[in-house]
């Protein structure tokens, strides 16, 4: 038998062996299993701020393998085996390293080893589950010129394009007018019968968002990484979820500018913190370019909440002006570290602007778990409830 | 497959001479099978076996093993009449005809051995088949009931599988209902007496039975109890238990004789290996350098192991007691013992020195320091991990009268507590199928009660 036959037949009865292949099939179970449970652990994991990359479409989530558990007795911190080998009692023949036992005690570890996976989850399939129940706060429907049209069918004509013919109507026709009669029937032009299409106005739900960011000094990296982060899943699922759907960036310091998305993700920056430029530049391009009574506006802004107190009044006026414009107003603070709940000059403009009845919310963000916490409170419809303006 | 031919030529051969050598068997059946299928059955312990995820983790496990190159399998077999022998196919020509020889001794010791004997009554020969009708009934209740549900009752199921009673019947009777009548009436003249008034109302006025608790006894067979006495399982949810329990059944001797077994079979393949004129000289140096491979103690290049490697152990002692008590009373020890008789009764000081056995402790930091060799500890370190199955003894110790099922933890023969995070997930896994609560009783790091639950 030759070589190249052997083979053949080898990979034949390989072949037929697959069929009864369990091991592959249990071990896609297991990854099911890994994928369900990172999906409940998902706020978690979306905190995790490698995240942000606008070219991989896909996040890597480190997890274990999952322990089908039995009944173990207790670890000891010393356990007995038996050996084979040339020794004397009181040999030492391994030493201790003190890296080890700290390592084996966060891990609680199992005998077999730990062996860690990389789960590649597709960043659309993480927004799917995000934003299940997920939806822009008091969004209107508006109607105006510059609203979606679009075609839609609107009845039949015997006069149209070759394309639209209609095939099944057509032949309706010829029966109605062969009646029962039998013999081989033909079409005539009569019987022919075109699609028609009609120009709709739709209501249109115009979205245009804002997402505007504190690059001062002050922000430290890990503030800008948070306040990326959460704007980053704002953005996917808000991509996601509606159709036509603006996004702006802007970023201040003592000045502001406004950035493309890639840019506006890469931005750092120093100096000290004036909110009201970045907001006049808000106010600035609504006002060149957005009419309220079309678009539904949304402004998100994420800062350390550490504005200069001069700049409290012009700050107020520039925010109360856009408010009274946007559907909603929200303030993401981020505090790593510190805890100040709101307690911030930036945190009091936004109080101020809720306080007089315009939709506007706060969110102190501290964590990177926190970042889920505050997805759910900006775009959840309780908080629509708890919040709305007038 | 011209390897697998030749081999093949071989096994007719073997089969004679171990006849003649003493050894008694049933028909094996050889089969040559794919690397691939050949690592399925390791991971699954049978050929075909029912689905669940764990094995999913063992097969990665094993997969990365492998292509470490630290694993290898060359033979399953499987007892039975006829037995089941599967090679795998890579193995070369010299391989196949010690594992051939190694088979033979294997169904001469599942044939022979009691524990084996008693166990294979139970199951029958028929393990392999009804590991594939068990396999084929749980993809039918997954069809019908949904992974979801399947799944639970097999994660109580597996997670329980070592918590069998083998001193007991693979089917077995539930408990009497009714207590034995301690304080038995005595037949007297009187009794006499009082029967002949009325018979009807003496039978009453003497029936003086007891309901007898559930269970009457702590029971350790916690798949059987489970599958027997939850007040509300279904009954393909009881099926899925008793099937996995009577794969327990199966695998118990394998596990309670490995020592044995593997030296038992590592002893035949050398001799007949020995003694096979017929094997040509090539292949009976190529097969002896892979004996020497299989029963080697210490990895190359190493000088000590820190542990110990059953086929090598088991071989030293049958060349040790053939050499010394002669074939016929080995013969009979192999029948007659498990591992622990086994090295309590045949593991001797001598043995002991000559293979440089030693007792070592391994702390958490890494430090591993020897002990010392003395004989009657190191016997119990070598079968420490053997007892009850390798389970911890819990057992069924009560069931409340809302359904709450208690569970206890025997440490004072275990030495001490169970792992509380892992238990408490077994207790959910439980609690799923029980569909009452489950509490467990043992002790936590400082010796005192502690009650866990799950409901």
């Amino acid at each position: 038998m030759s070589e190249t036959g052997t083979e053949k037949s080898e990979a034949g009865l390989a072949k037929w062996y697959e069929l009864f292949s369990r091991g592959a099939r249990d071990w896609l179970r297991h990854d099911e299993k890994v994928r369900e449970s990172v999906r409940e652990h998902l706020p978690q994991i979306i905190a995790g701020g490698e995240v942000i990359s606008e070219s991989a479409r896909t996040v890597r989530v480190p997890v274990r393998m999952l322990e089908h558990y039995h009944f173990r007795l207790r670890r000891q911190g010393e356990s007995q085996g038996a050996g084979q080998g040339k020794v004397k009692p009181g040999d030492v023949l391994a030493d201790a390293s003190p890296d080890r036992g700290a390592r084996e005690k966060g891990q609680g570890g199992e005998d077999q080893g730990e062996i860690q996976l990389l789960l590649e989850i597709k960043i659309d399939d993480i927004v799917d589950w995000l934003w299940e129940e997920m939806q822009l706060p008091n969004l209107v429907a508006r109607t105006g010129p510059s609203e979606e049209t679009d075609w839609t069918r609107e009845g039949w004509d015997r006069r149209g394009a070759r394309s639209r013919l209609d095939r099944r109507r057509s032949v309706k026709e010829l029966v109605k007018r062969k009646g029962s009669h039998g013999g081989p029937a033909s079409f005539i032009d009569e019987d022919l019968r075109y699609r028609q299409l009609a120009r709709r106005r739709q209501p249109a739900v115009h979205a245009v968002v804002f997402f505007m960011l504190d690059v001062s000094g002050s922000m430290s990296d890990r503030d800008r990484k948070l306040a990326k982060t959460f704007f980053f899943w704002v953005v996917q699922g808000l991509r996601r979820e509606y159709r036509s759907i603006e996004t702006l960036f802007v970023a201040h310091t003592t000045e502001a500018w406004e950035f493309s998305e890639p840019e506006f993700f890469q931005v750092t920056g120093s100096g000290g913190t004036v909110a009201s430029t970045g907001l006049n530049k808000v106010r600035e391009i609504v006002d060149a370019r957005y009419n309220p009574a079309r678009h539904n506006i949304y402004l998100f802004y994420a800062s350390d909440g550490d504005n200069s107190v001069g700049d409290h009044a012009e700050a107020h006026t520039a925010l109360l002006d856009i408010s009274r414009k946007t559907c909603y107003s929200g303030y993401v603070e981020v505090a790593s570290g510190l805890s100040r709940q709101l307690a911030t000059e930036t945190g009091r403009l936004f109080g101020e602007i809720a306080a007089e009845g315009l939709a506007a919310g706060s969110y102190v963000v501290n964590d990177f778990d926190d970042v889920w916490g505050a997805v759910r409170h900006f775009f959840t419809g309780e908080q629509k409830a708890l919040e709305a303006g007038p | 497959m011209s390897a697998g031919e030749d081999w093949q030529s071989y096994v007719r051969g073997l089969e004679e001479l171990a006849g003649r050598s003493g050894l008694s068997f049933d028909r094996v059946e050889f089969e040559a099978v794919p690397d691939s299928f050949m690592m399925e059955i390791a991971v699954y312990g049978l050929p075909v076996r029912m689905p669940h995820w764990s094995f999913g983790v063992r097969y990665i496990y094993q997969l990365i093993q492998r292509h470490m190159g630290h694993s290898r399998v060359f033979e399953v077999v499987f007892p039975g009449n006829p037995g089941h022998a599967y090679l795998a196919s890579s193995n070369g020509l010299a391989e196949n005809i010690l594992v051939t020889a190694h088979v033979l001794g294997h169904a001469d010791f599942s044939r022979n051995n009691l524990l084996f004997r008693r166990c294979q009554e139970q199951v029958s020969e028929h393990i392999v088949e009804h590991a594939a009708s068990h396999a084929r009934q749980i993809q039918q209740a997954i069809e019908s009931y949904g992974m979801q549900r399947v799944e639970a009752v097999l994660d109580a199921a597996l997670a329980l599988e070592q918590h069998i009673d083998v001193d007991q019947r693979l089917r077995r009777e539930r408990y009497p209902e009714y207590l034995p009548d301690t304080k038995a009436l005595v037949d007297d003249e009187f009794r006499r007496r009082f029967a002949a008034l009325d018979p009807a109302a003496a039978a009453g006025a003497f029936d003086v039975r007891k309901r007898a608790p559930i269970p009457p006894h702590p029971e350790r067979d916690l798949l059987w109890f489970i599958a027997t006495y939850s007040p509300e399982m279904e009954s393909w949810e009881r099926d899925i238990f008793l099937a996995v329990r009577e794969e327990s059944f199966y695998f118990y001797p394998v596990f309670a004789t490995q020592i044995m077994n593997e030296g038992w079979a590592s002893y035949w393949h050398a001799r007949l290996l020995r003694e096979a004129d017929f094997v040509p000289q090539q292949a009976y140096l190529d097969a002896i350098k892979c004996h020497s491979d299989v029963v080697r103690p210490i990895a190359a290049g190493q000088q000590v192991a820190l542990a110990v490697n059953p086929y090598h152990l088991g071989f030293s002692m049958w060349e040790k007691i053939i050499e010394k008590e002669g074939l016929e009373s080995a013969r009979e020890i192999m029948k007659q013992d498990d591992d622990f008789s086994f090295l309590r009764n045949h593991l001797t000081r001598e043995l002991a020195d000559e293979l440089g056995l030693f007792r070592f402790s391994a702390r958490h930091d890494g430090q591993v320091k020897v002990l010392d060799n003395d004989l009657p500890m190191l016997q119990d370190t070598l079968l420490a991990p053997k007892y009850n199955f390798g389970a911890p003894s819990v057992s069924a110790a009560h069931v409340r009268t809302d359904g709450t099922l208690e569970l206890e933890h025997d440490h004072t023969t275990d030495g001490r507590g169970l792992d509380l995070e892992r238990s408490r997930k077994v207790l959910e896994y439980v609690q799923r199928v029980w569909r009452r609560p489950v509490v467990l009783r043992t002790i936590d790091q400082n010796g005192s009660t502690l009650e866990l639950s799950a409901s």
